[in-house]
């Protein structure tokens, strides 16, 4: 089971990426939706974590092109931006999973990464 | 002078406090002014131009009529008067003709012609019969002058002369006006005689005596040398000497104006009366004939103040009503474009802060990954486990970057809305949200802030918006208020079944009593040398009644304030209006 992180701030998805292994989630990432698609094209990922905003192709636009080519993929979005209500709204109407606010709470994440893939687990 | 303020309409003394050359568009004192005087001016110059014209061309009028109306009556009276001595002379000229001397001459004759006179025409004394040689040959009358020669008398040469005599007035021997007219009758053989007859005025006194005249009038008769030959009224008695001078000769009716005595002008008409000695005089007082003139000015006078004073009253009503009314909607003008450039300015701020927020945001989140990861190494690693100190620090910077989240959560949530948006809110949360702007100043100032939210208060239907900025507004007045700390409590709970009410109480310096009325005013402000413009509480208000609430003030100066809102909970629906 293995999780893409997408943010463009490089800082901040491989710290997210380094602590999310030590809580035993194998976890990569890329700085931009390109890279991604790149990434997705070598590798199998079953669960992606991304920016809403994010330069050139945006958080939801790039959901809906992984979508497109894995279909068995999951997504669950972070912003830093607007309201979690907005945001809530936003991240329902594109498909994701579930959504988070930055910054990040780590031990959320992880069990909400962890519940994902617990589900597919069982339907596999 | 409290009633001239209280008339003094507002517009007066009016200086707006946030004026600028683009906003103010009137003078509304200089428009009131221009107004007043403009159409005072085009009313009641005509007026008054009317009056004046009209008061000189009637005087003028009333003048000349009176002028005529004399000259009218002396020409009326002359003409009777000269009837008199025209039908004495002529029936004295007739008995001259008629008789010859000796018949006259003959005893008894001049009495039966003396009766039969006195019965025809009355006012005949006596009846003389003079011969070529001046003696008094016949005589019918109650004195003795038989034989009396007249040959060197003034009159009896006259008579000679002129073949007729009138005399002035004398008083006679029985001391009563008397004149003399004598007639000559000259013979073919070259000699004459004289009939000579003697007349009591008291006839032609009644003549003038009977005429009734306005304005103290008096018609009287002198002769040439201003001896009154009849009494007058106001100017002598008969035989006196006239006061005023003996007018010049004219053959016609003659009427001038002049001042009598004590400078009192007067009219006076004469008429020199043909073959007499005699003027005919009228005079009048000018005073007393132009005395039902005046009553008549003096009315249109009245009805002309009045008028002054019933147009100036309306002139000043009608502007002062419509410069009011500008300076009404003037003033409402302002205000929108004050509260249009508030809320442009707050949307500004809410993009600022929302900008800020989100810029903060990023690296708030890289610190606190970074801490967390630090934190991760210290729980999972076990060569940095243990280190209470190291994760006491981190924990600290964790619980720092939680704090900051939740300010640009927070700065981001007051800022994003700028339309109307109705949802369901929960006013404690609400208020907690809006006073943790206030926590750090009101902890400097020792203002104690406390909510009191009932517990079976309803979650309301409103804009998050608006109420954020309504009671930011409130709390920030309170904490004006409180200079020197005090307590602020925000108390909440349901007013029946469809409204809730929120009263913010404060214990600051309180509202003066005749402030309290207009505190919702726009441009109503006590803080205007502390830079107040004086629309917080006219844009609180607004909100409010946006949101389909009320707001209300209590004050006490010194104690505090309080204000109420009742707000609905559920929100009115009209028509267009999409939630």
């Amino acid at each position: 089971m293995r999780v893409l992180l997408i943010d463009d701030e490089k800082e901040l998805v491989s710290t997210l990426a380094e602590r999310l292994s030590f809580r035993g989630i194998d976890a990569d990432w890329t700085t931009s939706g390109k890279e991604a698609l790149e990434k997705l094209a070598t590798t199998s990922y079953d669960i992606a974590v991304l920016d809403i905003k994010m330069p050139r192709i945006g958080g939801i636009e790039l959901k809906r092109m992984i979508s497109r080519q894995y279909p068995h993929m999951k997504f669950i979005f972070m912003t830093g931006h607007g309201s979690e209500e907005d945001f809530k709204i936003g991240s329902e109407e594109a498909g994701a999973e579930y959504y988070l606010v930055k910054p990040v709470d780590i031990e959320e994440l992880t069990q909400k990464l962890k519940q994902i893939m617990s589900q597919q687990g069982g339907l596999q | 002078m409290s009633f001239i303020k209280k008339l003094k309409p507002d517009f007066w003394d009016y200086h707006d406090i946030a004026a600028d050359p683009h906003k103010r568009l009137f003078n509304f004192r200089r428009m009131w002014e221009l107004t007043v005087f403009l159409t005072a001016g085009v009313a009641l110059i005509p007026l008054i131009t009317l009056a004046v014209v009209d008061y000189h061309v009637t005087q003028r009028a009333v003048a000349s009529e009176n002028l005529l109306r004399t000259a009218r009556l002396v020409s009326n009276i002359r003409r009777s008067v000269s009837y008199f001595f025209e039908e004495r002379r002529a029936v004295l000229k007739f008995l001259a003709h008629h008789y010859t001397f000796a018949a006259l001459n003959k005893r008894g004759t001049l009495e039966r012609l003396l009766n039969d006179l006195n019965e025809s025409f009355g006012g005949f004394t006596d009846l003389g019969l003079i011969d070529s040689y001046g003696y008094q040959k016949g005589y019918a009358g109650p004195f003795d002058l038989l034989g009396v020669d007249y040959s060197l008398q003034d009159w009896y040469r006259e008579v000679c002369k002129k073949g007729i005599y009138i005399s002035d007035v004398f008083l006679g021997f029985r001391h009563a006006p008397h004149m003399v007219i004598a007639v000559k009758r000259s013979l073919p053989n070259g000699s004459f005689y004289v009939l000579r007859a003697t007349i009591d005025t008291m006839k032609f006194q009644g003549i003038l005596s009977g005429l009734e005249m306005a304005g103290k009038g008096d018609a009287f008769i002198i002769n040439r040398q201003g001896i009154l030959q009849t009494p007058s009224i106001y100017h002598g008695r008969a035989l006196q000497k006239l006061s005023l001078p003996v007018p010049e000769y004219a053959p016609k009716t003659r009427v001038f104006e002049t001042k009598g005595a004590n400078e009192v002008p007067i009219i006076i008409g004469y008429r020199y009366i043909d073959n007499t000695p005699f003027i005919l005089m009228v005079i009048k007082q000018k005073q007393g004939l132009m005395k039902a003139w005046r009553e008549t000015r003096i009315e249109l006078l009245i009805f002309l103040c009045i008028s002054i004073l019933v147009i100036s009253g309306v002139v000043i009503w009608v502007a002062t009503y419509l410069v009011n009314k500008i300076f009404i909607a003037d003033q409402k003008r302002i205000a929108t474009l004050h509260q249009v450039e508030y809320s442009n300015k707050m949307a500004s701020i809410g993009r600022l802060a929302a900008g800020v927020a989100h810029e903060v945001n990023n690296p708030l989140a890289i610190i606190n990954e970074k801490a967390g990861l630090i934190k991760d190494l210290f729980v999972f690693k076990k060569e940095y486990a243990g280190d209470e100190k190291l994760l006491g620090l981190v924990d600290a910077i964790l619980a720092s970057v939680k704090r900051a989240g939740t300010i640009t959560k927070r700065l981001l949530s007051f800022s994003r809305h700028s339309e109307v948006r109705i949802q369901h809110i929960d006013l404690k949360e609400l208020l907690q949200e809006v006073l943790g702007f206030f926590e750090k100043e009101a902890e400097y100032r020792s203002i104690d802030i406390s909510i009191d939210v009932a517990p079976d208060t309803p979650l309301i239907e409103s804009d998050r918006s608006k109420l954020q900025e309504i009671f930011l507004n409130l709390a920030n007045n309170a904490c004006f208020a409180m200079e020197n700390g005090g307590h602020l409590n925000i108390r909440v709970a349901p007013e029946g079944l469809k409204k809730v009410k929120i009263t913010v109480s404060d214990e600051g310096c309180g509202i003066a009593k005749q402030d309290l009325g207009r505190v919702f005013e726009p441009f109503f402000s006590t803080k205007t040398k502390q830079g107040g413009t004086g629309l917080g509480l006219s844009l609180t208000a607004n909100f409010v009644r946006e949101l389909g609430g009320e707001i209300t003030v209590e004050s006490e100066l010194g104690k505090g304030t309080t204000f109420t809102v009742i707000l609905p909970v559920a929100i009115e629906r009209k028509e267009g209006n999409n939630t």
